[in-house]
């Protein structure tokens, strides 16, 4: 009987299942992380360039509508990354995704965080497959800002 | 016993509320947010969708792409559709009488507009089908003496489609270059005509920019030449004086939700004298001068002519509040922010359209930003392709700060509370955007950004 009632239930669509909130956007549904970080960015800001603890990625073109600057702070004797900053002329998952980069990358060895793929940032905004970019361009943007760091301190070691 | 058990499930599910969308449609104030203050949690107005949390329903500043219905445009849409319900081209009884004078009048309406006479309008679903059935129908009609059409490259997509639908067929376009300030070269547009030219087609406002070509000059040349000229004036009728007389065109596209009129009615209007020729879109019963098969759908006729009629009596008194409204927007924006750019020419322009470029800040970020206000953008990231508006890139804006454009749409029902939340708002983003921009940054520092090599990828 109530196995009847279930199928019947079932057959016209009534069974409660987790509706996710309102996002019947075929197109851009921004993951509230997006906007979190938009609202909130964390980490933005500028070191000193000339600061020989310091490496400089920038990245992108404003031709292409997305530039990023990621800086970070190296301990010298640990090669620990100590803090980072960013700052992003580009839309708002260009923004979040550099400001997870500067998250993820603090406290963590210059090594591990070449190691950072662009999928795992865009895994966890939620990214659509139109801003996938994003993401890359901000794992260009760790990875060039670690190359500078090691760069300049060929230079002050050799000069 | 089993059937009954389905039967019940059903019969309630038939009689369950339906518990799921949300659907807001009883606020209609759209200057509730400008009164609304900072967003506090638990509040009950706010609206979520999208994954956007906004505190209210957001200014509408939008105008180019639809307008709101006037209400008086409404209560004579409403009356029509309850009492014309009968079938305009049935002309054996009085319900068919009284649908087809509706619609007359709807004709006469749209007709003195544009200083044209009623035989001369046909009524069609809008102006991206007037736009089609013109540029298609002409070249068709001509196809044997005539394989050239002229047109610009900050004409609206349909324009542009139609003529490389033609292209495909093995018709020749040429699609005239803008000046900085949006307007058309008209020595290139003289260069341009040929012997086996058949259409020119020129828009009177632009839907991006707002500007207003010169449309009286143009006219002129292809009075010269003989050429039939076509405008698509969905943007203009209503708003500027439009006259085609003066402007000499034999083929103009009108649009009703442009001027506070209903979706999904427009009109055509149709030279007689000298007669130019088209082939039909739509085939069918030869209604509409045989140029537009089909049903007319009543109410959304009369609401047309209605709209026409308002815009024509108020046109003196709105475009006075909406140039007022314009210049206090871009006072107000251009006061506290520097790096503000206007797109297009400010002399020659309709004045509700205000299109900005706000320097070192990325259109779609600030447009994320500008949640409580309903504004669109002509930057890469808000269409499907990575490439920014073709209409500013026409223009020969540089690439970076075609990514930074916004258009403010202002109208009738625009109130001056609007705008200064509007202003607000605007400058609070961009602001906080500059902060977040490396650009911004160099250029403070004094670095030209032009020099510097860029890493693509």
């Amino acid at each position: 009987m109530m196995m009847i009632r279930q199928a019947a239930k079932k057959a016209l669509g009534l069974t409660s299942r987790q509706s996710t909130p309102c996002s019947v956007g075929i197109f851009r549904s921004y993951h509230e992380n997006v906007i979190d970080h938009y609202d909130n960015p964390r980490n933005v800001g500028s070191f000193d360039k000339n600061d020989p603890t310091v490496g400089t990625g920038l990245v992108g073109a404003p031709a292409c509508g997305d530039v990023m600057k990621l800086q970070i702070k190296v301990d010298e004797k640990t090669g620990q990354i100590v803090d980072a900053r960013f700052k992003t002329f580009g839309c708002g998952s260009a923004i979040a995704s550099s400001s997870v980069a500067t998250e993820w990358v603090k406290g963590k060895a210059m090594e591990e965080v070449l190691t950072i793929k662009n999928t795992e940032i865009a895994k966890h905004l939620s990214l659509p497959p139109v801003k996938l970019h994003c993401s890359m361009l901000a794992e260009d943007a760790i990875k060039a800002a670690v190359k500078d760091y090691k760069e300049k301190r060929v230079k002050t070691n050799g000069a | 016993m089993a059937s009954k058990a389905i039967f019940s499930t059903l019969r309630r599910s038939l009689t369950k509320p339906h518990g799921g969308a949300v659907s807001r449609r009883h606020h209609l104030s759209t200057t509730s947010a400008a009164t609304a203050s900072e967003p506090y949690p638990g509040d009950e107005h706010a609206i979520v969708m999208k994954g956007v949390r906004i505190s209210g329903r957001p200014l509408y500043l939008d105008m180019q792409s639809t307008t709101p219905l006037d209400p008086r445009v409404f209560d004579a849409m409403n009356a029509s559709s309850i009492y014309d319900y009968g079938n305009p081209h049935s002309r054996t009884h009085l319900y068919g009488w009284e649908a087809e004078n509706a619609v007359e009048v709807a004709r006469i309406q749209v007709a003195k507009l544009i200083g044209a006479s009623p035989k001369e309008i046909v009524f069609l679903s809008g102006a991206t089908e007037a736009n089609n059935t013109v540029v298609k129908g002409v070249m068709h009609f001509y196809k044997d003496k005539k394989r050239h059409v002229i047109t610009t490259q900050t004409e609206h997509k349909c324009v542009l489609d139609s003529c490389r639908h033609l292209q495909q067929e093995g018709f020749e376009v040429t699609y005239l270059p803008v000046k900085t300030d949006g307007l058309v070269d008209l020595e290139m547009l003289r260069e341009a005509i040929r012997l086996d030219t058949g259409l020119v087609s020129v828009m009177a406002v632009n839907n991006e920019i707002g500007v207003v070509q010169p449309m009286e000059e143009i006219g002129r040349i292809c009075k010269e030449h003989k050429i039939p000229f076509h405008t698509d004036a969905a943007q203009a009728i209503g708003k500027i004086p439009v006259d085609v007389e003066k402007w000499n065109v034999s083929f103009m596209s009108m649009s009703g939700h442009k001027i506070y009129g209903p979706k999904g009615v427009g009109a055509m209007y149709v030279r007689r004298r000298p007669r130019v020729r088209l082939e039909p879109l739509m085939n069918g019963g030869g209604q509409e001068r045989g140029l537009r098969s089909g049903t007319l759908a009543t109410q959304q006729v009369v609401g047309f002519g209605v709209a026409c009629e308002l815009a024509m009596k108020e046109m003196e008194y709105d475009e006075k509040w909406i140039k007022r409204l314009q210049e206090r927007l871009l006072n107000g924006v251009r006061e506290k922010l520097d790096g503000v750019v206007v797109n297009g020419s400010l002399e020659s322009r309709y004045a509700g359209n205000l299109n900005l470029s706000f320097a070192y800040v990325e259109g779609e970020s600030l447009l994320m930003g500008l949640k409580e206000v309903a504004v669109s953008s002509g930057s890469a990231c808000t269409s499907a392709s990575l490439e920014p508006s073709y209409v500013l890139r026409a223009l020969g804006v540089d690439e970076d700060m075609a990514h930074t454009s916004i258009r403010f749409g202002i109208g009738r029902f625009t109130t001056e509370e609007e705008i200064d939340k509007a202003v607000e708002l605007t400058v609070k983003q961009v602001e906080k955007l500059r902060e977040m921009s490396p650009l911004y940054e160099m250029v403070k520092e004094g670095i030209d950004i032009k020099n510097i090599q860029w890493s693509q990828h």
